[in-house]
């Protein structure tokens, strides 16, 4: 009698126990993520009820409700948080809308040759560095700059450095992140599906409403989530163009840095958290994050 | 839906004009990199070659570069193995948690990065007491990169099933076996779109690097910040800028061959 040698064991004996090598498949990742990130956050959230020492800026454990009122009451934060909450919807409207149109064309009217170039088109720009795009929008917008230059002789003006600055901008810079989910989404959706549609007297309007949108829905979604995101958290764009635009990032930014302020900036962290994670909540039932 | 001819060229009228509106910016950086201007006034006052000459004399900006791909690279290594041992467990297997796992995967890329980053900064120093380094920002990096993977191959998972990884433990493969020839061979392509995605995320990374590398390590996204506002340097940045760009269409067109190739088999 031979015995099997240990690799065909061990083979044999992952193949009858599903456990095993589900546990074995499983815990690389989830101690990387769950040791290394959500330590990380709940590590933040304790932080924000811990002080830092008046003198040498160091973190002190002394646990109180001090940054949290702060935060909460103090007018300052109530403002920036409608602003940049504000800012992070508005961005989100106006790339969702212009992302529609878009990636209809590249999903349902261009030929497949077409569709490969404005592809590679779209995913380009993410390539160039983000700083040098918001720089170039600096240059853009400045005074003696290119929109300047435009607008001026048809009695205009460029908008100039300010918060229509940081929309324009964070708007730019997400577009791609939100043509692309929504392009792979109608790109799920069969053309056979359509043209049932059509030949059951829908006119195209009534397709897009009734079978197109429902369906690409949880990728308009997934989208939403990344130009949302990405501008509640951003404090570049805002320092480069906003002027003196202030966003929930400058003052986390400035806390965590120059003002020397952990626990501070723990707490004001906390509002964008909150949000993200309602967000999150809200859409989780139309199955958006499994488009991202 | 039969589109009329109207719509048709309406629709592809709007996607010409956003990419256009999309590219400007892109061609001004072009432009500047040219420009006589060091604070590149509009229209450029005149034309040189200069930048590019200095560009290629510039340690500090390769040293960057070559920082930024060592990253990058460590960062879509670990994202790799990561990534694709956690879709295979979410797509072919039932269990209880599935849904808090998904979300864990998501959560890095869904906070802002401001938040990963504190959160991050906090750790290593306050909590673990760890020196801020290139293996902190590495470790960083492939906590949100880990996304971009687990996406593409889940979406390959899906895609081919479990039927040929079926028939071949019915024929006596081993686990590994079975992984090496059959499963492993399907997601090829999904590892290479999913790859160069968690790349591209770490190579243009500033925020989250801001709060997380050591004084020492200059990532490119950190040197062109520090540089963007010195007149000397800014038009130098704006050719590395131009370089990245060019340089990176490359892999775009690759890995779209790779996911097209893919997607028109898949279209009917």
């Amino acid at each position: 009698m031979t015995t099997a040698p240990a690799t065909h064991r061990a083979s044999a004996f992952l193949h009858r126990h599903v456990r095993t090598r589900l546990a074995l498949l499983l815990s690389a990742p989830l101690v990387w993520l769950g040791a290394i990130y959500v330590v990380a956050l709940a590590a933040l959230l304790v932080t924000a009820f811990w002080t830092t020492d008046s003198f040498t800026g160091d973190v002190r454990i002394e646990w109180n409700l001090d940054n949290i009122i702060t935060v909460v009451t103090g007018g300052l934060y109530r403002t920036v948080t409608l602003r940049t909450v504000g800012v992070a919807l508005l961005v989100t409207i106006i790339d969702v809308a212009i992302a529609l149109p878009i990636a209809f064309f590249m999903a349902k009217v261009a030929s497949v040759r077409m569709q490969r170039i404005l592809v590679i088109a779209v995913l380009t720009p993410l390539w160039a560095s983000y700083l040098v795009k918001v720089y170039a929008w600096r240059s853009l917008l400045s005074g003696g700059g290119l929109l300047s230059w435009l607008l001026t002789p048809i009695g205009a003006e460029s908008p100039g450095f300010g918060l229509p600055a940081v929309v324009i901008t964070l708007s730019y810079l997400w577009l791609p992140y939100v043509i692309l989910p929504i392009y792979a989404g109608l790109e799920r959706v069969p053309d056979s599906l359509l043209e049932a549609s059509a030949d059951l007297g829908a006119p195209a309007w009534t397709t897009l409403r009734t079978v197109v949108f429902p369906l690409i829905l949880p990728a308009v979604i997934a989208g939403s989530i990344f130009s949302f995101s990405l501008s509640l958290g951003d404090y570049i764009t805002a320092g480069l163009v906003g002027g003196t635009t202030q966003m929930l990032g400058n003052l986390i930014y400035t806390n965590v840095g120059a003002a020397s302020n952990l626990p501070l900036a723990a707490a004001i962290a906390l509002i964008p958290i909150a949000i993200i994670f309602l967000y999150l909540a809200g859409v989780r039932r139309t199955g958006a994050l499994k488009n991202l | 839906m039969r589109l009329s001819r109207t719509a048709r060229i309406v629709l592809g009228g709007i996607t010409a004009i956003v990419l256009a509106v999309i590219y400007v910016p892109l061609l001004i950086v072009l432009l500047n990199s040219f420009s006589t201007s060091q604070t590149f006034a509009w229209p450029p006052p005149g034309y040189t070659f200069e930048w590019w000459i200095r560009a290629t004399q510039n340690a500090g900006a390769m040293q960057a570069v070559w920082t930024s791909v060592q990253v990058a690279l460590a960062a879509t290594a670990v994202s790799l193995v990561l990534g694709t041992l956690i879709s295979i467990a979410l797509q072919r297997y039932a269990f209880f948690g599935r849904e808090a796992i998904n979300l864990l995967v998501i959560l890095p890329i869904a906070l802002p990065g401001v938040i990963t980053g504190i959160a991050l900064n906090n750790m290593f120093r306050t909590i673990l007491g760890v020196q801020l380094g290139i293996l902190t920002v590495i470790v960083a990096h492939a906590t949100f990169c880990i996304v971009t993977v687990f996406n593409n191959v889940l979406a390959r998972l899906r895609r081919v099933g479990g039927s040929f990884e079926e028939a071949s433990a019915d024929l006596g493969a081993g686990v590994w076996t079975t992984f090496r020839l059959v499963t492993f061979p399907q997601l090829r392509s999904a590892l290479l779109a999913g790859g160069l995605l968690a790349f591209a995320l770490s190579f243009d990374e500033i925020i989250v690097t801001t709060f997380t590398a050591g004084p020492g390590v200059t990532t490119l996204p950190i040197w062109i910040f520090q540089n963007l506002f010195r007149p000397n340097q800014a038009p130098v940045v704006n050719v590395v800028a131009v370089v990245l760009v060019v340089v990176s269409i490359v892999p775009i067109y690759l890995a779209q061959r790779l996911a097209g190739a893919d997607s028109v088999r898949s279209r009917t």
